[in-house]
């Protein structure tokens, strides 16, 4: 029999469970993220339109950079801000 | 026959304690010293007690000869000779001789007139404890329990090959059995404790201490003596500014590639001339994969595929993900070296990390000019990512000894082919805007008129490297540049 070292973290990274998806926007806020992709602005610009008229609240975010992770005050903000959010995540 | 009880000197009595093996010339050659030792020490109410590393039969002639054959009190004691003669006073070495020297024997003993027909003096043997083909063995045997990972078993039924990729710990390749014998000999190759932390690891933002990275070195197949490029790999990689977190989810083809400079380089084996890039150099090899394998191992970067979901997104990535790393070739470079060129001194083992894809050939077997020479490799270097996408792509210019030499004839140097290129790379913004040349592809309307520098300044790296023969140099074009994405970083190799 062999004894090896684990190579691993030796557990699994702490799992981030997302909130209920919700099965009407009625009454809720909606963060449109926009990832700095290019034309996403696009796609949210129409999406935020759409929502408008269906009378949904709805505010705007973007990451400084879609090649890094959103900084965690971003993070934060749409988290205590918003109900749902809406990533535009590519070009 | 009495055993040793254990490699403490606190376990053993006062008096002398002499390590010798049957297999050692010198050791035969001193009984008669050790056989008058035992009397004389013996009258004047001391003892000598002598351990015996292969036959516990020796010396016949003694009495009472200790079983050391598990070498655990050689181990402990860091006996390297035999035979060695220590001193002992309360559990503490007072004295240590090594070897035989009467007049040494007689200072530490106190006894006079030590074997008088043997010559003066003569060198000893080595101790079986730092016999090379057991010294591994006994460092896990007597220092194993110092590692902190979990042990995991390997079943005598389980092929031990395949139970690396069973655990899901392989880039595809086999992995070498991270055991406890290996792991401790990887940490040998660097003087740092065991226990240090690193790095973060992303993705997951693991602290990688220096043994859990040893784990992976072994896996990745690296020789101890790689480790330290290792640990300098792992420390650029995880720095805010290399990115690693979005290198490794991003959809486009780049993985860290890694260079290498200073006196380690040549010192390790690794390959900056024929083949750099290419298969064959277990250095270039393993320290790019040992990298790769932490990233996945200790920070849960896994690849996706056409079955499961990864945080590698990357649309195709490059064969350079496994491993691409290699040494600069300084010693006929026009250039100072890279990482002389990056801040740090010439002569200091340095290590740039660089968010790359795949090299990019600049086949130009005709110029003999720098001026034409440039020309070439502009209009290559026009091409990175895309001939009509400027500044978001960095790149490395890796010229090769043929085509650096035509730069050396002409005395130019880094800062010189830098000044040229960037003249050359001044682009037209109307050649560059959305559906100029028919290519919907493109810069904004806003930059038709001006003159856009395909790289940002600082962007273009150059280096050397390469066989002798070739007139073909590369271009390792990069990933979203700056402090958007990527950062070239270098840092010290330290041991």
């Amino acid at each position: 029999m062999t004894v090896v070292l684990d190579p691993t973290a030796g557990k699994p990274a702490a799992a981030i469970e997302t909130v209920p998806r919700p099965t009407s926007l009625d009454g809720l806020t909606v963060a449109l993220l926009d990832i700095s992709k290019a034309r996403g602005d696009v796609f949210l610009d129409r999406v935020d339109q759409r929502l408008s008229d269906l009378g949904i609240a709805t505010k705007r975010f973007k990451k400084p950079t879609f090649a890094k992770p959103a900084p965690v005050d971003l993070r934060h903000e749409i988290a205590t801000s918003c109900d749902a959010v809406i990533e535009a995540l590519a070009d | 026959m009495l055993q040793p009880t254990s490699g403490l000197l606190s376990d053993t009595s006062d008096g002398v304690i002499a390590v010798v093996k049957q297999d050692c010339p010198t050791c035969e050659l001193v009984v008669p010293a050790l056989e008058q030792l035992a009397a004389g020490l013996s009258e004047v109410g001391q003892s000598l007690t002598v351990l015996s590393q292969d036959d516990p039969d020796f010396p016949q002639s003694i009495t009472g000869v200790l079983d050391e054959r598990g070498l655990e009190f050689s181990w402990h004691n860091q006996i390297e000779t035999v035979p060695t003669l220590l001193l002992v006073k309360d559990g503490k070495e007072l004295q240590r001789t090594v070897g035989w020297s009467r007049e040494q024997w007689e200072a530490l003993s106190g006894i006079a007139e030590l074997a008088p027909d043997l010559p003066e003096q003569r060198p000893g043997c080595g101790s079986l404890s730092v016999d090379p083909n057991l010294s591994d063995e006994l460092t896990v045997r007597f220092s194993g329990s110092t590692l902190h990972s979990r042990r995991i078993e390997i079943a005598v039924l389980e092929d031990e090959m395949e139970a690396g990729f069973d655990r899901g710990w392989s880039d595809g390749l086999p992995v070498v059995p991270p055991t406890e014998a290996r792991v401790l000999r990887m940490l040998q190759g660097t003087t740092r404790d065991a226990q240090d932390i690193v790095a973060i690891v992303p993705p997951d933002l693991v602290e990688a201490t220096v043994e859990q990275i040893a784990v992976n070195a072994v896996l990745a197949g690296c020789k101890p003596e790689y480790f330290p490029v290792v640990l300098a790999a792992v420390e650029a990689a995880c720095s805010q500014t290399f990115n690693m977190h979005g290198l490794l989810a991003t959809t486009y083809f780049s993985g860290p590639v890694i260079v290498v400079n200073g006196p380690i380089a040549e010192r390790i084996g690794m390959n900056g001339a024929n083949n750099a890039f290419g298969q064959g150099n277990r250095a270039n090899m393993t320290i790019g994969r040992a990298l790769q394998l932490v990233i996945r191992n200790l920070g849960g970067g896994r690849p996706g595929d056409a079955r499961r979901s990864g945080i590698d997104m990357a649309v195709l990535g490059n064969p350079g993900k496994l491993s691409f790393c290699f040494a600069e070739r300084e010693h006929d470079s026009p250039f100072t070296p890279l990482s002389v060129a990056r801040g740090m001194d010439p002569g200091v083992d340095a290590l740039t990390l660089f968010a790359g894809q795949g090299p990019t050939p600049v086949a130009d077997q005709i110029s003999r000019t720098p001026e034409s020479l440039a020309r070439s490799m502009a209009a290559v270097l026009r091409t990175v990512a895309h001939p009509k996408l400027v500044i978001a792509f960095d790149a490395m210019l890796v010229v090769t000894p043929e085509h650096g030499r035509i730069f050396t004839e002409a005395g130019w140097d880094r800062a010189r082919l830098l000044q040229e290129l960037e003249q050359l790379l001044l682009l037209d913004g109307d050649d560059l805007i959305r559906g100029a040349n028919g290519i919907a592809e493109g810069l904004p309307e806003s930059v038709a008129g001006t003159q856009m520098p395909k790289f940002r300044p600082g962007g273009l790296h150059i280096l050397h490297a390469g066989g002798n023969a070739g007139l073909f140099s590369a271009i390792i074009g990069g990933w979203v540049s700056g402090p958007m994405g990527s950062e070239l970083v270098t840092i010290e190799i330290k041991p």
